[in-house]
């Protein structure tokens, strides 16, 4: 690698750093207010012009507080537990591609940390590294709540991830790639995005990344009626902060993902018209500079989606039951996951035919509406005459 | 200033100085060839990888020696007690659990590996074409029978 692609290379991976940072830290804040918004309150307003210095202000203070380690807890564990979560949520953007390519000199450089041929199975494998900080820190709290809650995230986590594998195996079927920019490349055009191949795919996708990013309805981990504060009950200051940041930043990290996966990534319709366009008019440098620019601001309008649908989904569906949960991650998405698999792959050997999963969701949505006909009907409540 | 030359020549710096001249030299070279070819993936490609490790590093080191030095320290021996609702701390909370969740962790080692195994069939799935189709069909069956028995045996019951 030339020293000056090394050095872009490098200037990229700090603005993703930063931007990643940034984000996590303002998903705080849009959380309250998505929340007050969905609740009809107003929300934090007191630090700053609509309460914008919110994040910041909780940043200081969680510097500020105690930092507390239990007498009977193992000490470097207990330190190690939140770093762990930290340094997996971080490590996770490298291989996310976030735009086309910056030209430079006679330089092309991606926009992106480092476009690995695997890079679908470097994110699995960091993800599932996710695991570890929550478990160190609830064991080495040694708090039953903690533990309790630790057992709970380990074994919801595990159990989805293997969902999570088998649901994108399809999408490797139809590019014969794991790089994630190759995958991107290949959602070329509107109808070919792979939530129109893929769309029980996409569903069992986002099923899981919510499981793994421990939002609700799957915060069984934390959940505060049962558990106090689930893993992180003994945890203050800093690396409380730690464990809810590292939530945060796999948000982001999920909802750039599912966006790179299923939603084109930095591809947007009329984008190659657009990119001639510009490169007439202002130069194949610049123009292909700004054009880039748009591809990546696309990608960050989906992820901002997304994680607003994060939001949105915690406010409107109750948490699971563990029953319920183990149910619906191993007798339901582990076999749906799989016939999407087969069929995906009858339909390629068919002709490559690309849209074969429909016929399951046309499936499930007969036999839903089918249950729903046939399911006795509720008498209709009469209101007593007074 | 010749004698500050003179003490560098005796010291034997200047040799020091042009082996790290030449190292550097070396080094450029080196990473040149290397991006040369980029289809094949060579360690130093992955140098991105570790500038994000030293990143991430650096912050959490930082920030965990920030937050362990400002915040203020007061022991006693209620609070260091582990958190139990306000009553006094019944024995050690690592009592044995339910063994439910071992076995899932035991289901979980299988299914991953089996999730593993497809990864490069399905990365080559155009080129081995109907054969390796049935061939993978088949091993999900032989997997989905075994899934079937655990599901009757009642490992995946929650009471």
């Amino acid at each position: 690698m030339e020293l000056t692609v090394l050095v872009i290379k490098s200037l990229v991976i700090l603005a993703v750093f930063g931007i990643t940072l940034l984000i996590a830290t303002y998903s705080t804040y849009a959380e309250r207010k998505v929340a007050a918004f969905l609740q009809d309150r107003i929300g934090p307003n007191r630090a700053g012009p609509f309460g914008l210095l919110q994040p910041i202000a909780d940043a200081g203070k969680m510097f500020f507080k105690e930092d507390f380690i239990p007498a009977q807890a193992n000490k470097w564990l207990f330190i190690l537990g939140p770093c762990l979560a930290m340094l997996t949520a971080l490590m996770s953007s490298a291989v996310i591609p976030f735009g086309d390519s910056i030209r430079y000199g006679s330089f092309e450089v991606p926009v992106q940390g480092i476009d690995v041929n695997v890079g679908v199975l470097y994110v699995f494998g960091v993800v599932s590294l996710g695991v570890y900080g929550v478990m160190i820190g609830g064991w080495a709290s040694n708090n039953k709540f903690s533990l309790l809650g630790a057992i709970r995230a380990a074994s919801q986590n595990i159990s989805y991830e293997v969902a999570l594998g088998l649901s994108i195996i399809a999408i490797l079927m139809m590019t014969g790639s794991l790089s994630l920019r190759h995958i991107v490349n290949e959602q070329n055009g509107f109808f070919q995005w792979n939530v129109f191949t893929q769309p029980l795919g996409f569903v069992i996708f986002l099923t899981c990344a919510f499981a793994e990013c421990n939002r609700t309805p799957f915060d069984l981990p934390e959940c505060e009626t049962e558990l106090v504060g689930g893993y992180h009950t003994e945890y203050s200051s800093m690396k409380l902060g730690f464990y809810l940041f590292a939530e945060y930043i796999n948000m982001f990290t999920s909802s750039a993902i599912i966006s790179t996966l299923y939603f084109g990534g930095f591809q947007y319709p009329f984008m190659h018209q657009v990119h001639d366009a510009l490169v007439d008019s202002l130069g194949s440098t610049v123009g292909h500079n700004i054009a880039t620019g748009i591809g990546t601001a696309v990608l960050f309008g989906k992820i901002f989606f997304f994680i607003f649908f994060f939001m949105w989904v915690r406010w409107t569906i109750p948490r699971f039951r563990f029953d319920q949960l183990m149910n619906l991650g191993w007798k339901t998405l582990i076999p749906l996951s799989i016939l999407n698999v087969v069929l995906t792959g009858a339909g390629l050997l068919f002709d490559k035919f690309k849209y074969a999963t429909w016929l399951i969701v046309i499936v499930m949505i007969i036999m839903a509406a089918t249950n729903a006909i046939k399911a006795p009907r509720r008498k209709p409540v009469t209101v007593p005459q007074l | 200033m010749e004698g500050f030359f003179m003490a560098f020549y005796r010291m034997g710096w200047h040799r020091t100085a042009a082996n790290y001249v030449r190292f550097i030299a070396n080094l450029r070279s080196f990473l040149s060839l290397l991006s040369m070819n980029t289809a094949s993936y060579l360690p130093s490609d992955y140098i991105p990888i570790f500038i994000q490790l030293s990143l991430a590093l650096g912050f959490i080191v930082v920030t965990m020696l920030v937050t362990h030095n400002i915040g203020p320290k007061r022991h006693s021996v209620k609070k260091d007690d582990p958190f139990e609702c306000g009553i006094p701390t019944q024995g050690d909370a690592r009592a044995p659990i339910s063994i439910k969740y071992f076995l899932v962790a035991i289901l979980f080692v299988l299914f991953d590996v089996e999730v593993i195994f497809m990864y490069p069939w399905a990365v080559n799935f155009m080129q081995l074409g109907q054969e390796g189709f049935i061939q993978m069909v088949l091993f999900m069956g032989l997997l989905l029978a075994g899934f079937y028995y655990v599901i009757r045996k009642g490992v995946l019951k929650w009471e």
